[in-house]
């Protein structure tokens, strides 16, 4: 069992996949020499050439553009967006073209496209840097969105995201890219699209992903010496949504909470919310409650953390939950 | 060992900066490459060495002819109700056989919406374009047979498509040196000139010295707005600002057309790099079928344009040639079955129902897809159980 950052997870992920796919290439804007400005693909260029990792212009609709060219001819491109914020010129080539082509085939053609996304705030950054996206493209059918919680999940996932017949966005919470933890490499991955149960409890669930998991884990350690059992599930796939273990969590402790760092709006947390309800209204004690960011732009790096959720933001919703 | 690299895009800033001189490929001075005039002439040209022999323009004629039959009937079948929209291409015949006619079968055409003539000049059946406008489909063929993509209906993205497709044929080449050297090309218009991924795909293609020909087919029109608002310049003239070759050929003109799209795809086949061709040309029929043109442009205009008719100019040659009545009277009777056909090929075509929108959504099985799948089921056989017919 090796331990690693969840960098270096992915950037080993990175190596396993091209060492076994020969029509993988990796593409994005400075992965070259660089290595990538968080240098998840650091090395791998020096490795396997500048062919396979292609430093692209600095165009994200022709990164993800040219990336369906290629995967149309047979490769299996992934991309890297720089930062969360700058997926938007992309936005059309991904939910138009990316998305849709499977179905506009008629099951002709794939697009195995992998898109690697930083995303998430908590860095102290400038505008553009810290955002969470994921609702946008959870909306448009097409696309399956993954996000790793840990260093093993991560080195895992980017690998069954690379053999994934349809294309899939992997969010990576770049705030937790230094956070070590043990790598199997040799286990039998269990499926990037289900859910885990990380800690079993019986009075109320947290359901979070990315970056909020280790917070959930704080909040169920917390409650915990308040003498409430909590049960954290690390959602891992946002599309699709492994319901079924989110709905047998519930039924069994009768209240859930959802956490992320994106907007409540509009957002995953909502999607959940209305599935739970509808799947286990009689045994729900309490609303299902969301805890997440603000109906704002990602505000300002020196007031970020009055934005973000954290423990006792949590904790607080937890309070209520358990109080129904 | 080494592991063999893509040679990088050769580069001379100088000669690429001036935009009027271009030493390494032919150009007219006229500006705009034309072998055939309205007239029906021959003129000379550079490109002359890339041009069909005179025997092959009974060909060129006659797909050029069924095609624009093809689109006529479309048209009829749309205003009698059986297409949700069509997409006239009057006017186009030339730009689209004539490049479609210098593509090798090892080539790949990436399309807008309107390249009827490409598609079955490339082996897509006529009556499968329709099904898009039939709505029975969003494809409607399968590109891998004829090398032919689908349709794409916002507009420019196709144009990166067909750049990293390119950038997958060269890794091809790379690994398989024995395999057909090949190219594509990307379809798009003066309006779609301005969207950004075009630009994107310029850059791209560029920077990688990718085997692609961009051919943009100046129509004048993108529906209401003249080209002069997409551009200041002649849209061929952009090539220069990425640093590759742009030409503007009569698009009117099947044989400059081939020539020119020949020229070009045999140089980026062997590495020369991109290519952009300006077809000008007109779009002689409206926009599509929900479209007026009466309300933005004159009709001097449009009969200004009908003297250049692709068609007229070849017929000229070839009956000035001793090209028969016989053979314009079997290609009217061939274009008479071709309609019928396509009008009874579109009559019995079949939807083929949500449940196939269900299993297509995904290539691999998705848990919410099947749970919505079932809801919908469950809903459908509660109008049997309940007597109502569906």
């Amino acid at each position: 069992m090796a331990v690693m950052t969840i960098a270096k997870a992915i950037n080993e992920g990175l190596r396993a996949a091209l060492n076994t796919h020969p029509t993988a290439l990796l593409m994005g804007e400075d992965i070259g020499d660089l290595g990538g400005v968080y240098r998840v693909t650091e090395g791998l260029k020096a490795q396997f050439g500048p062919d396979r990792v292609v430093d692209t212009p600095l165009a994200e609709s022709g990164i993800i553009g040219t990336a369906i060219g290629l995967a149309l001819r047979g490769y299996r491109p992934i991309c890297e967006i720089q930062f969360d914020g700058f997926v938007f010129p992309a936005f059309n080539q991904i939910t138009t073209q990316l998305a849709k082509i499977h179905t506009r085939s008629d099951g002709l053609l794939t697009a195995p496209v992998v898109i690697r996304i930083p995303y998430g705030g908590g860095i102290g950054s400038v505008e553009h840097h810290s955002e969470s996206p994921e609702a946008l493209f959870a909306h448009t059918a097409g696309l399956r969105i993954i996000t790793p919680s840990n260093a093993h999940d991560a080195y895992w996932m980017i690998q069954q995201a690379v053999t994934c017949a349809d294309p899939v966005i992997v969010f990576e919470p770049k705030r937790r890219y230094w956070l070590k933890g043990e790598v199997d490499v040799s286990a039998v991955p269990s499926s990037p699209f289900q859910a885990e149960v990380l800690r079993e409890g019986t009075d109320a669930t947290i359901v979070a992903y990315g970056p909020l998991v280790p917070v959930a884990l704080a909040a169920a350690n917390a409650a915990a010496e308040d003498g409430s059992s909590v049960e954290v599930i690390d959602l891992r796939s946002i599309s699709p949504i492994d319901f079924d273990t989110v709905t047998t969590s519930v039924l069994k402790t009768g209240r859930l909470l959802v956490a992320h760092e994106a907007p409540t709006f509009g957002g995953i947390g909502g999607e959940i919310a209305a599935r739970i309800t509808e799947r286990a209204f009689l045994s729900l004690e309490a609303p299902v409650t969301r805890v997440g960011g603000f109906h704002l732009p990602y505000p300002t790096a020196r007031t970020e953390e009055h934005y973000l959720p954290d423990l006792d933001r949590i904790l607080h919703s937890l309070d209520t939950v358990l109080a129904y | 060992m080494a592991t063999p690299r893509l040679p990088a895009a050769e580069f001379d800033a100088e000669e690429q900066l001036d935009a009027h001189h271009l030493p390494e490929f032919p150009r007219d001075p006229s500006g705009m490459v034309q072998m055939l005039t309205p007239e029906g002439e021959l003129s000379g040209s550079d490109f002359r060495g890339y041009a069909a022999a005179e025997e092959e323009l009974p060909a060129l004629y006659r797909d050029m002819y069924l095609i624009r039959r093809f689109d006529q009937e479309s048209t009829a079948l749309q205003r009698q109700g059986e297409l949700a929209l069509w997409v006239p291409m009057r006017g186009q015949e030339a730009a689209q056989i004539g490049s479609a006619r210098a593509m090798l079968a090892q080539d790949y055409a990436f399309p807008t919406y309107r390249e009827h003539g490409v598609a079955v000049a490339r082996g897509v059946a006529p009556a499968d374009l329709l099904k898009l406008f039939r709505g029975v489909t969003n494809g409607g063929w399968n590109p891998k047979d004829s090398n032919f993509h689908l349709y794409t209906l916002v507009l420019a993205a196709q144009c990166l498509h067909a750049v990293g497709y390119a950038m997958g044929m060269q890794r091809d080449q790379l690994a398989e040196q024995s395999l057909p050297k090949a190219a594509t090309m990307a379809y798009f218009g003066d309006g779609a000139s301005s969207e950004g991924d075009v630009h994107e795909a310029m850059v791209f293609a560029a920077s990688f010295n990718a085997p692609a020909v961009f051919f943009c087919q100046n129509n004048h029109w993108a529906i209401s707005v003249p080209t002069e608002v997409q551009s200041r310049v002649p849209l061929a003239h952009r090539a220069h600002g990425y640093g590759f070759p742009g030409i503007r050929v009569d698009g009117n003109d099947v044989l400059a057309v081939q020539a020119v799209t020949r020229w070009a795809l045999d140089r980026a086949r062997n590495g020369g790099g991109p290519v952009l061709i300006e077809a000008f040309t007109y779009r002689m029929s409206a926009h599509t079928t929900a479209d007026d043109p009466t309300k933005y442009r004159l009709a001097a205009e449009e009969e200004q344009w009908v003297s250049r008719d692709p068609l007229t100019r070849v017929e000229h040659r070839l009956r000035a040639t001793g090209t028969g009545d016989d053979f314009f009277r079997q290609l009217e009777e061939e274009s008479v079955q071709l309609a019928a056909d396509l009008r009874a090929s579109v009559l019995s075509m079949e939807a083929p129902g949500l449940e196939h929108r269900f299993a297509t959504a995904y290539a691999e099985a998705h848990p919410l897809i099947q749970e919505e799948l079932q809801a919908w089921r469950d809903y459908e056989a509660g109008f049997d159980v309940e007597g109502g017919a569906r």
